[in-house]
């Protein structure tokens, strides 16, 4: 059977999720395995074994967490020149994708980057990816071995089969000259109450909202239903809210049961990160934004009159 | 300080989409210069402006693609390199790094600026991979950009916060937007870029062959699209009533 191999997003010492979505993917594959590198590798393995991995390549070397891609892409090459997994795939996440490119570059190998699914075909990998905005799939044959992709977050639910992997501490193979871009310090600036990625109720505002100083009544709506607060890259850019609450093709991936579009206009960088949400409902003056043509419920008036209302309805209902 | 910055001519993002029957993308629609190499431009400039030196813009595409490079020169950059072949069409990520590193090793710059993911292939795949066909290391999606003497230093934005991020030059970057607004090209602007020098290269110029294509298109679908539902006009109560009735079936209320 085919050796399919997870890179295992570490970031600060813990298995990012998008590392157990991977598995889920090459478990159904074939032959699934890991590499897990850094500081939190070996207890990353033991989760990686629950949710099907049969081998981990483990490395400890606190290299791969203090600088950006250059020790993961040496080790990973020299994994794969030993082992010649026929599949490595990646998250499409910030820190996989950079690994990623630069182990292409130097394999020659070329890759599939923003894949919603791969599949198995003909002996090779076929890979599903967005194209022209998202408005159409195109069907990618990976021509080269091993073959590299890179899977968009939330595209595979992870799922638990129970098993515990072998773990094999490897060597981290790390050029002398490969410590380079350092990570001096960490700092954070936002921390959600609630968890966008988790949120089973999203509340998401655009520029119709029209400035900072109106945020805070989505928060309050956000409040009464429990739910997380979402953005538009356009108030990101403009500097309203932090990066961290951005959805979409270079924000977040999510999924929740009900996603509320207050003044967002609906573009397909937008649409990509939220489409997949069981209930969307659109708030926009313009009867004609794309979003009302893909909201379950499309309610055409202005945001700043609606949502306050809403909100009051909501904690009514509540009885808080 | 010698700075290139690698700039992209794509669809505009602002005009109607078309496709062609064979889905490629519609050969007469408008092009612009990325907006996201704007920005990219715009912090070579202002780096230029505090340090001394030039800036470079290297550009793949076709013929017409002269035009991107030319907005970036009416901005106030120094040169530009064009890169254009028959056979580089429909270049993938790495066929267009190896062409990009190999027009931009030739020029030894001590910094590299590319945007973090461009307009139309929005993979940030380009960026990595020619870090790494340059030998340089990466600093990517910066959000601050400040170098002293030989040290490139970056706030690097990450899911909550940012990171600080050291390395000697020379280093490769990728900006995000907002790094810093981009200026307007003046008057001024633009009629000394008429006389600013753009070079031509092709392939065999860079001494880089084509090789197998990673990945082959078997085929392009329309993406599963999300059937609209119902569409109301507020009148001061409705709107929240219809709102509050699919929260209830959500059992989010
Ligand atoms: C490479 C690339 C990546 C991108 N990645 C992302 C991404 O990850 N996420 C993302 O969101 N975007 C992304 N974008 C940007 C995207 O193309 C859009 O520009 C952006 O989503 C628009 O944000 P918006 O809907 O808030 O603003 P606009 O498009 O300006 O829409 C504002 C909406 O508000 C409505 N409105 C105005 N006033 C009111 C009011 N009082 N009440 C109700 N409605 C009102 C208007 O009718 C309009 O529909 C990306 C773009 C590029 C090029
Ligand atoms: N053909 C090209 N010519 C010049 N720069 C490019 C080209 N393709 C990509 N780039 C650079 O790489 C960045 C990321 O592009 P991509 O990897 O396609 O998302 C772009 O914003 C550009 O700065």
């Amino acid at each position: 059977m085919a050796g399919i191999w997870v890179y295992a997003e570490i970031g600060q010492e813990k298995l990012a999720p998008i590392s157990l979505e991977l598995l889920a993917k090459a478990r159904e594959l074939g032959d699934a395995e890991a590499v897990a590198l850094g500081p939190g590798a070996g207890a990353a393995a033991a989760e990686l074994g629950k949710h099907g991995a049969k081998t981990v390549y483990v490395s400890e070397d606190a290299a791969f967490g203090e600088f950006i891609a250059e020790p993961a892409a040496d080790t990973m090459e020299a994994l794969v020149k030993q082992h010649s997994p026929d599949l490595v795939l990646f998250g499409f996440t910030t820190d996989s994708r950079e690994v990623a490119g630069r182990l292409a570059a130097r394999l020659g190998c070329g890759l599939i980057s923003n894949a919603l699914d791969v599949k198995s075909q003909d002996g090779g990998f076929v890979a599903r990816v967005p194209y022209f905005g998202g408005a159409k799939i195109a069907d990618y044959k990976a021509n080269a071995k091993p073959a590299i992709v890179l899977l968009r977050p939330k595209s595979v639910e992870a799922s638990e089969v129970g098993g515990e992997a072998k773990v094999e501490q490897v060597q981290a193979t790390i050029g002398a000259n490969s410590k380079r871009a350092r990570i001096l310090e960490r700092k954070v600036e936002a921390a959600e109450a609630v968890k966008l990625e988790d949120a089973t109720v999203i509340v998401s505002g655009g520029r119709g909202m029209g400035g900072p100083e109106n945020f805070p009544i989505l928060e309050d709506l956000a409040g009464a239903l429990g739910a997380a607060v979402g953005a538009s890259r356009a108030v990101v850019d403009a500097g309203w809210v932090p990066y961290s609450m951005q959805v979409g093709q270079t924000g977040k991936t999510v999924r929740p049961g009900v996603y509320i579009a207050v003044g967002i206009s609906g573009a397909m960088q937008h649409t990509v990160g939220m489409k997949a949400s069981k209930v969307i409902i659109a708030i926009n003056k313009d009867s004609e934004a794309p979003i009302m043509k893909m909201a379950d419920l499309g309610v055409v008036g202005d945001a700043l009159k609606i949502v306050p209302k809403l909100t009051e309805a909501v904690k009514a209902k509540k009885g808080k | 300080m010698k700075i290139v910055v690698t700039v992209k001519q794509v669809p505009d993002p602002n005009a109607t989409q078309g496709l062609e029957s064979d889905n490629t993308i519609a050969r007469d629609r408008e092009v612009v210069l990325d907006p996201g190499d704007e920005y990219g431009i715009e912090e070579g400039l202002v780096l230029k402006e505090a340090q001394g030196g030039e800036v470079i813009l290297v550009s793949m595409g076709p013929e017409r693609a002269r035009d991107a490079i030319r907005k970036g020169l009416s901005m106030g950059a120094d040169r530009g390199i064009l890169i254009t072949d028959e056979q580089l069409a429909g270049a993938d990520a790495l066929l267009t790094a190896k062409a990009l590193a190999a027009a931009i090793k030739a020029e030894s710059p001590d910094l590299v600026i590319c945007a973090t993911e461009s307009y139309d292939g929005s993979t940030g795949m380009v960026p990595p991979m020619l870090a790494e066909l340059l030998d340089m290391p990466q600093l990517t999606t910066a959000k601050q950009v400040e170098v002293s003497g030989s040290k490139v230093t970056i706030h690097r934005q990450t899911e909550d916060g940012y990171q600080v991020v050291e390395a000697e030059t020379p280093a490769l970057v990728t900006v995000t937007a907002g790094i810093a607004e981009p200026r307007y090209a003046s008057l001024k602007g633009i009629m000394a870029a008429r006389s600013k020098e753009v070079k031509q290269v092709g392939l065999s110029d860079l001494g880089i062959e084509k090789g197998e294509a990673a990945e082959t298109v078997l085929a392009v679908n329309d993406a599963e699209a999300r059937q609209a539902g119902e569409v109301v006009e507020d009148d001061g109560s409705v709107g929240v009533e219809k709102i509050m009735a699919v929260l209830q079936t959500a059992k989010v209320v």
